[in-house]
């Protein structure tokens, strides 16, 4: 999930696919990406390929942390302690993901202070889908079901990406995502067997989260610049439009059983193509959104940088502290 | 064993403390020093909700009425609830954070400990699952309290201020009262005026390590065990209580 920006036309495109830097390491590199098997930290790596999992990466660990906080809204109103226990679990596992996956950058030579400092001061993206708020409890279901069950389409294919760290960690993700999808799912049936105010907080979600959702698929495949490089690097596996479909079809199903529509008029099945049409993506409200062109994005980084910088006296002093004990020790020594 | 009111009151008590105390710290989660902390704390705050669950349904067992640890999270007042008062404080920062979660888990582990010979077997078994927990929260609260004393000269003036305003709160975990004495009678579990003297012991040491200055004891009390609380907790339920109380009986 989260590395839409893989694909954003904009960012500087590596171009010169396996561009020789030295023509041995590169032919065995290469022969193993088309083997299909694992490259390892300590295998020698064209920079553009370590370049460009150490963006994707380091993305995604971005998107895991900050998508803390729009579910992390609802931890302390949570409406029954089961609920709550469940959901502080999630966001729980979500820091955790981070945790992974930053632990996998820094296999590829990247420190995690670098890359939160490229977070903090906006150089680095992360997904834009974090940048809407979390308005009505029904979100915290909507958002594990329809976001968490994006994130999911999106990612079980990168736990057979060609590089073995990010693959293992994500084998991990994938697992806890699709228990998130289940329990947010479960939250909305809830909510769908009770009141008539309760199904209209989850239609009201369910509006507001569809489309951006589906966006979460990225740009289409056409529009895709970086698309091309990493499939044959084996660090994107299926196009963006073919797990979009996926994910409608699969998503559309669940809709009905539940009981909620999509705000999409156009959205209907296809005998002949044997999948569900949907409407036009306003990408102008995608690229906006991307490109932290909201005061969504300003108040998600404030909270990131505030939780930083109010740390920092603490990061100190464990240092210190460590400094200290370290001198004590070699003294007595 | 017939149920007494004591008794249902010192195991609301319990469920009490830890049900406010992983409300407060759940408000971290996000929002912590390091990704570390976040999982941290998110994690204690999980034990002390869990362990709230346990002890609010066993309290609504005891008490007869049908009532379920969601009624009785969320459906009571501030005058009902009988956690201490240092569990309701707000966070301020890492620190008070920490040396709160510290005073207070110093505590649960001799609860935990003495209570596993509960006559009340229900109890008995909660107190075994809990305290592991509670060591842990000790252990890791203890360590964070060692380094940010002992560490740079700002985290110790935190330290310090954070310890210097929690301190008088603590007065309150032994303060003497019927309750207790029906429950050590009863042999449900231990009064906790008993246990000031092994909390010391356990607490004064690990202060003394972080370089802290342990405060004399002063005459102020308060009271929340006994209902009568600080402002913050209005404010705690409030936020906590907000979507029981506006859609009264819907299912979540
Ligand atoms: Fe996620
Ligand atoms: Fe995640
Ligand atoms: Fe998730």
């Amino acid at each position: 999930m989260y590395t839409q920006a893989l694909d954003i036309p904009q960012q500087n495109a590596e171009k010169a696919p396996r561009a020789v830097e030295n023509p041995a390491y590169q032919a065995e590199f290469d022969a193993k990406i088309d083997a299909g098997g694992y490259i390892e930290a300590k295998d020698w790596m064209p920079e553009a390929y370590r370049k460009t999992l150490v963006r994707q990466i380091s993305q995604h660990a971005h998107s895991e942390i900050v998508g803390m906080l729009p579910e992390g809204n609802w931890i302390t109103r949570a409406p029954t302690l089961k609920r709550k226990a469940i959901l502080l679990a999630k966001v729980q596992d979500e820091g955790g993901h981070g945790l992974y996956l930053y632990a996998a950058a820094e296999t590829l030579g990247v420190s995690r202070d670098e890359l939160l400092d490229a977070l903090h001061t906006g150089k680095a993206k992360y997904s834009s889908i974090f940048n809407y708020p979390t308005l009505t409890w029904a979100d915290i279901g909507v958002i594990g079901w329809l976001v968490d069950g994006a994130a999911i389409m999106n990612q079980i294919p990168l736990c057979k990406c060609s590089y073995g760290p990010y693959a293992r960690a994500m084998v991990r993700i994938c697992k806890e995502e699709s228990f998130h999808q289940r329990q947010g799912y479960d939250l909305l049936l809830t909510m769908m067997k009770g009141t008539q105010e309760q199904r209209e907080m989850v239609q009201d979600a369910v509006n507001r989260w569809w489309w951006p959702s589906i966006m979460m698929f990225g740009p289409h495949d056409k529009d895709s610049v970086h698309s091309g490089q990493s499939a044959r690097w084996g660090i994107k596996r299926i196009s963006n439009d073919d797990l979009r479909q996926k994910f409608v079809d699969a998503t559309v199903k669940q809709a009905e059983v539940l009981g909620v529509t999509m705000p999409d008029p156009e959205l209907k099945w296809n005998e002949e193509r044997g999948h569900y049409d949907f409407g036009a993506i306003d990408w102008d409200e995608f690229w906006n959104v991307v490109n932290g062109h909201g005061q969504g994005n300003v108040d998600r980084l404030a909270a990131r940088v505030k939780a930083w910088e109010d740390g920092a006296w603490v990061r100190e002093a464990a240092l210190e502290h460590e400094r200290k004990r370290a001198a004590r020790e070699h003294q007595a020594a | 064993m017939t149920t007494t009111p004591a008794h249902i009151e010192y195991v609301t008590r319990l469920g009490d403390n830890a049900l406010i105390l992983g409300q407060r710290m759940s408000e971290w989660c996000g929002h912590a020093p390091v990704l570390e902390e976040d999982m941290a704390l998110a994690n204690m705050s999980l034990d002390l909700i869990g362990q709230a669950r346990m002890l609010l349904t066993h309290a609504g067992k005891l008490e007869g009425k049908g009532r379920d640890e969601d009624q009785l999270a969320f459906l009571r007042t501030e005058m009902h609830y009988r956690n201490l008062t240092l569990c309701e404080l707000p966070n301020v920062d890492f620190g008070r954070t920490m040396v709160r979660n510290f005073l207070f888990a110093s505590l649960q582990v001799l609860l935990w400990e003495r209570l596993l010979a509960s006559s009340d077997t229900e109890l008995a078994a909660i107190a075994a699952k809990s305290l592991k927990e509670a060591r842990y929260h000790a252990q890791h609260a203890g360590d964070w309290v060692v380094r940010l004393g002992d560490g740079t000269a700002e985290s110790h003036e935190r330290a310090q201020a954070a310890l210097d305003y929690l301190w008088p709160y603590t007065a309150e975990f032994f303060a003497a009262n019927p309750t207790d004495e029906a429950i050590a009678a009863a042999g449900i579990g231990p009064a906790w005026s008993e246990l000031e003297a092994a909390w010391e012991a356990v607490v004064v040491p690990v202060l003394n390590e972080a370089t802290l200055t342990v405060p004399a004891r002063t005459p102020f009390k308060s009271y929340g065990k006994f209902g009568r609380h600080s402002e913050h907790l209005g404010h705690l339920l409030s936020e906590m209580q907000y979507l029981q109380r506006t859609y009264p009986g819907a299912q979540w």
